[in-house]
């Protein structure tokens, strides 16, 4: 198991190193940089290039692009250019935020996902299982920036239930339980959101699982026990639809910390996703760069995870 | 008294046994299956209003009436007029010509891209498929929005002008998105080539590009086409987001996101729900039609998949 995970975290190098490529090249194809994103009109030419030279965006790309791949190496993504801090600075301040609402997103899903697709493979052809399938198929075609102006449309404005956006009442200075009901009104809608976009594959991946399990000789075993069918369906076919969905969860790392850009824009919900779409409006190099490998970083570790605990759930897996 | 024997049997296996061919079987299979014809049907109906509704439309894009604007849907503007008066169905479907025809081209892309690459990875293998996954990694955990997004403001500064941005769009969703089909089409690839047909081009001599595209890719297609449709819709879904915020799709030229995006002020999205909501209706629609489609065609085609 631990050569194999070496051997996995070796592989990653070259697939890194061709993407900080791809994502550097794609960044120096931008015209102009970020002094002329200031736009700032007292700049002289003389401050401009001056400047320049302090942030060095007056080397050559090529050049540019070792110098940031090195200190990418020691972890030093180098300093935003609009918060004039360490990007890692940054990205810890903003990733908690996103990371609040892709963990109650993904454990909400996982929760009605395995139920409606334990209901809908136990019903297999009733009008339940059609109609969850129907469900699943919408949420998986949702756009999520128009169910977000929707459910803004009808539970904010409408009803005002819930605030239109952001994170906490602008001008709230609560503490404590209060503090997190006002952020758990602000997140209720974004949660929503992530939610149904992710429950719509899940909920068809336990469907299919626990078809192929509920046919097996152990099942009728179980029931042929005399066990109540609950018994019979949660604790001994469940368990085992369980295994393959393992997978899953390794893929989930990027969602949970790479942050939900539109979602998060449209909810102005001061996350991750948000800082990196203004990032670009200004030309954050260092910021969009960094975010970006971080996001890749994470996908490729994600893989590899889930490897692993499919090896781990299923001892029939040999992981070579 | 044998040699009758088979006569006969050859006279009568034809009409008796002869297998129903493949593709018959698919479309048997896909024409029960009420939902997968229901998306079908769907998304013909909605092909046929935005390639030839405009026709029957009594305005045009360059309608602008102030007189008119800002109408509610009466029955002179079936889904009302936007701030310059023009028709909003009249734009909804101008707007679904874009969408369609980008999530169609780009799926081209991603067909042509991964088939071929998957097709030589799995046909060559050794050093040459180990290269080409090598890639299809990195592509793989490149994360599609970011850089769609990136490559949106590059766009944007190098301005492209907008009917330009539609082919440069079509592509890169393209690009970054044949991944998983040059996985797929490599592993049935690397099967198929051990079979007794491919025995067959060997003994008769055949160049590896007739083997590949005129003996191997063929057999192909059912996975092809399983996937390429599901890739319509996301291809759709990307260009709606990416339209959304202004950087896919830009005005004058509609598409659904955009339209959605036009509506992106305070008083618009209370006030006058009848400018955002149909192309939100449309995206939807059209995705689901096309998931539901793609999920029958895999259940039809697939004929290790038993229902």
């Amino acid at each position: 198991m631990r050569t194999y995970i070496i051997r996995r975290l070796l592989q990653m190098i070259p697939t890194l190193i061709g993407i900080s490529i791809i994502v550097y090249a794609i960044s120096a194809m931008i015209p102009g940089d970020y002094i002329t994103a200031l736009n700032n009109p007292n700049m002289t030419d003389e401050r401009a290039e001056q400047l320049r030279a302090i942030y060095g965006l007056d080397q050559p790309q090529y050049l540019r692009y070792f110098t940031w791949a090195k200190s990418m190496l020691t972890g030093d993504m180098g300093d935003s250019f609009q918060h004039k801090k360490p990007v890692m600075e940054v990205v810890n301040q903003y990733i908690w935020n996103s990371f609040i609402i892709a963990f109650a997103s993904l454990v909400l899903s996982w929760i009605i996902a395995i139920f409606a697709g334990v209901f809908s493979a136990k019903f297999q052809y009733s009008l339940l299982d059609k109609l969850i399938t129907l469900f699943v198929f919408i949420c998986m075609s949702l756009p999520s920036f128009f169910l977000g102006l929707l459910l803004i449309r009808i539970f904010a404005l409408s009803f005002g239930w819930l605030p239109v956006g952001g994170m906490t009442t602008a001008g709230s200075k609560a503490v404590g339980w209060e503090y997190i009901m006002d952020v758990l009104k602000h997140g209720a809608l974004p949660i929503t959101v992530l939610t149904m976009l992710s429950t719509g594959s899940l909920t068809r991946y336990f469907r299919t699982s626990m078809l192929e399990v509920i046919r097996q000789d152990y099942i009728r075993t179980a029931r042929a026990k005399g066990l109540k069918e609950r018994t019979v369906i949660f604790k001994h076919a469940l368990r085992n639809a369980m295994i393959p969905a393992i997978t899953l969860l390794g893929f989930e790392l990027p969602a949970l910390f790479g942050g939900a850009i539109i979602t998060e824009k449209i909810f102005v919900w001061p996350g991750i996703g948000n800082v990196y779409l203004n990032a670009i409006q200004i030309r954050d190099y260092p910021f969009m760069l960094g975010f970006t490998i971080l996001v890749a970083v994470l996908t490729l570790i994600g893989n590899l995870l889930s490897d692993v605990l499919y090896g781990i759930a299923d001892p029939r897996i040999r992981l070579k | 008294m044998a040699t009758e024997v088979t006569t006969m049997t050859r006279k009568t296996v034809p009409s008796a046994t002869v297998p129903e061919s493949p593709w018959r079987i698919a479309i048997r299979r896909f024409s029960r299956n009420k939902l997968a014809l229901g998306g079908l049907i769907i998304l013909i109906i909605m092909f046929l209003v935005c390639f030839i509704g405009p026709f029957f439309s009594p305005y045009n894009l360059y309608d602008y009436s102030l007189a008119s604007k800002n109408k509610p849907p009466s029955a002179a503007h079936w889904l009302g007029t936007d701030k310059l008066g023009r028709d909003i169905l009249l734009r909804v479907m101008l707007a679904g010509r874009i969408s369609l025809l980008v999530g169609v081209v780009a799926t081209a892309i991603t067909v042509i891209i991964g088939g071929t690459l998957g097709a030589i990875a799995g046909f060559y293998r050794k050093q040459v498929d180990t290269a080409i996954m090598r890639i299809t990694d990195i592509f793989m955990s490149l994360p599609s929005l970011p850089i769609l997004i990136i490559l949106g403001a590059v766009m944007s500064d190098l301005k492209v002008p907008p009917p330009t941005r539609i082919y440069y769009l079509m592509f890169i969703i393209g690009l970054l998105s044949w991944t998983s089909l040059a996985r797929l089409v490599r592993g049935q690839i690397l099967t198929l080539r051990e079979q007794e047909f491919m025995l067959a081009t060997e003994a008769l001599g055949l160049k590896d590009r007739r083997k590949i595209f005129r003996h191997l890719l063929p057999n192909t297609v059912p996975i092809i086409i399983v996937a390429a449709t599901l890739s319509v819709a996301s291809a759709i879904l990307y260009e709606s987001s990416l339209s959304y915020l202004g950087l896919g799709v830009i005005p004058p030229t509609p598409s659904w996101g955009n339209l959605i995006a036009d509506a992106n002020n305070l008083i618009d999205f209370r006030k006058r729900p009848w400018l955002w909501i149909p192309p939100g209706i449309c995206i939807l629609v059209t995705t689901v039609a096309i998931n539901l489609i793609g999920d029958g065609l895999r259940d039809a085609l697939d004929p290790k998949m038993k229902r």
